[in-house]
């Protein structure tokens, strides 16, 4: 149906009722261009035209070229925080990915209840990551404080508890689109299996995760990219605690992942380094954006096979 | 024998739903507790010394020089006010974007798909400073906002729906003597209504739980929401008050829980829909 209307509409041009909405742009598209242009466009040019300058405001900045790109490179903290983040988004993939796999796999088993306990695991994705922070920190702290410590006191604590956080939050997420996607698996398709003699695993392994590789990817690309641009949890819960501090006066906040090292350059007490904090913010963006392009590129080319 | 599985099944994953739920409780019951005892007697039930009533809730309102039933009103406020805007004004636009489809309708739709991937640090320190200068720092400006940073993914989200509308009904609508605007508001929005509330759910969950761009546009002096009043009073004093953060803290869920089990079933059906798009 929506093929048949774009062919039609390619052959003959713009439809003679399409042709008489055009002058209603001001109503129609221009409220949202307007507001796009202001909360996304120009930010967006000026955030690139800046990590190019020195500033403190957006008023005084001067251009410098690519200094504030080679300063961001050489930054420890920077550095730190993006390996910090990209071990935490792989372990939390991974985790996140196979537990919710194998509560929706569980719960498609016709089960009784199933409704009831995918409520119960999809209700943490609704809390605030502010909110969600301080729930486990006061969980963690309950439990470490019988060992005399906190969960501000070493990095391991830290950043596994931010793991079992997010995968508390996620793995119902995550799971609602397995359900669907196990859900339309052809039914007669895994008849055909049994029929055959097969057996549940080989059902699985050979039928159910082939047809699944499209939730699959969709759901590992959200983990992934989720978990780089994490922010609200990790400022809840460490807010980069502990700290070590460097013979030269820096200071590595060992649980700052990206986007809170970002947000701390910005709005540090070094305003200076402003400019340094809009390249990471940059470099950041082409992180996230080549990730995302990646996984159109992979999604696209699933769907040429199928 | 499939039958004795399902029962193991059912038991184990009852156990499991009832553990997954528990942090909630825990929260519940420690609003209950006096505040050094949040951090000794976690898992402890409130009774005896440790037991405060609804101390909690009552201090929690007040303290912090900032009451916390506005910081839930501007919550609200902010979160109808902007959901309402973008789903008017990103419909509107997805529906003209792909009847009219010209160069500019082609310009604007790939920048709204662009705009899905790009990270808000990106562009957060010039959005704060352009917000402050054409006064968006406000609960009641601030929807303008979020409908320019949010426009990408609604818009999409609609324009992929508006794709498999027929133009006949339109054509006929014209014949019959409707000018667009009654075309779009009497035809065209009831048949959007599915995907809009698969929009809503979304935006929704965001805008209730954003703390970010609300904390760096709003004028914090003024205007608080709700996350920004938990890290704000968790983050500036020295010894916080565990147990009145608890007792807020279960005040800013209750919402959350009420509109989740009144609309679960569009919840998860405008998940699904987002994620398999976005």
């Amino acid at each position: 149906m929506a093929n048949n209307t774009k062919k039609k509409k390619r052959s003959s041009g713009m439809n003679m009722v399409a042709r008489s909405y055009v002058k209603y742009f001001p109503l129609f598209l221009l409220p949202t261009v307007a507001a796009f242009l202001i909360g996304f466009i120009y930010p967006f040019c000026k955030g690139i035209y800046l990590s190019l300058c020195k500033f403190t405001t957006t008023s005084d900045a001067t251009l410098i070229g690519f200094g504030n790109y080679v300063k961001a490179f050489q930054d420890p903290t920077f550095l730190h925080a993006f390996w910090y983040t990209a071990l935490y988004a792989v372990v939390s993939l991974i985790l996140i990915n196979l537990f919710a796999f194998m509560i929706a796999y569980a719960l498609t088993q016709k089960i009784k209840g199933a409704n009831l306990f995918r409520t119960a695991f999809f209700m943490p994705n609704l809390i605030g990551g502010i909110v969600l922070g301080y729930i486990w920190s006061m969980i963690f702290n309950g439990v470490l404080a019988k060992y005399n410590t906190s969960i501000l006191m070493e990095t391991k604590y830290g950043f596994w508890g931010l793991i079992i956080l997010m995968c508390w939050q996620q793995i119902g997420y995550m799971m609602i689109i397995y359900i669907a996607g196990l859900q339309s698996i052809p039914g007669d398709m895994l008849e055909a299996a049994k029929i055959d003699g097969a057996t549940e695993f080989q059902t699985l392994i050979r039928v159910t995760i082939p047809n699944l590789m499209s939730s699959i990817t969709v759901c590992l690309f959200l983990t992934l990219t989720n978990g780089f641009k994490l922010f609200d949890q990790n400022l809840a819960l460490t807010n980069g605690q502990p700290f070590i501090f460097q013979e030269d006066g820096s200071v590595v906040k060992t649980t700052e992942m990206l986007a809170l090292n970002i947000y701390n350059t910005f709005y540090g007490q070094n305003i200076s380094a402003r400019g340094v904090a809009q390249a990471k913010a940059v470099l950041f963006f082409i992180l996230v954006a080549g990730i995302s392009i990646l996984q159109l590129k992979l999604t696209s080319s699933k769907e040429v096979e199928a | 024998m499939e039958k004795k599985n399902g029962k193991a099944l059912t038991v184990v994953f009852s156990i499991i739903s009832i553990v997954y739920v528990l942090p909630i409780f825990l929260v519940l019951m420690n609003s209950f507790k006096e505040n050094t005892f949040v951090k000794t007697e976690t898992f402890k039930w409130p009774m005896g010394e440790t037991f405060v009533g609804w101390a909690n809730y009552i201090k929690g309102f007040t303290f912090g020089n900032y009451p916390f039933l506005k910081s839930i009103g501007f919550s609200f406020m902010i979160t109808v006010l902007a959901t309402a805007l973008i789903l008017l004004c990103t419909s509107m636009a997805a529906w003209y974007v792909i009847r009219v489809n010209n160069l500019i309708c082609k310009i604007c739709y790939y920048l709204f798909v662009f705009s899905m991937i790009v990270p808000f640090q990106m562009l957060m320190f010039p959005l704060a400073k352009v917000s402050d200068t054409l006064h968006l720092n406000t609960p009641w400006t601030i929807p303008i906002v979020y409908l320019g940073f949010g426009a990408g993914m609604a818009t999409f989200m609609l324009t992929g729906f508006v794709k498999t509308l027929p133009m006949e009904i339109e054509e006929a609508a014209a014949i019959d003597g409707c000018s667009p605007i009654k075309t779009f508001f009497v035809v065209i929005l009831p048949m959007l209504s599915p995907t809009l509330i698969s929009v809503a759910i979304l935006e929704i969950m965001w805008i209730w739980n954003d703390y970010l761009l609300p904390y760096l546009v709003l004028d914090r002096t003024k205007y608080m929401t709700i996350p920004i009043h938990i890290q704000y009073l968790q983050g500036s004093y020295g010894s916080v008050d565990l147990g009145a953060i608890m007792a807020l803290i279960v005040l800013s869920i209750i919402p959350v829980i009420v509109f989740y089990l009144s609309c679960q079933k569009y919840i998860i059906k405008g998940v699904a829909a987002g994620a398999v798009k976005g």
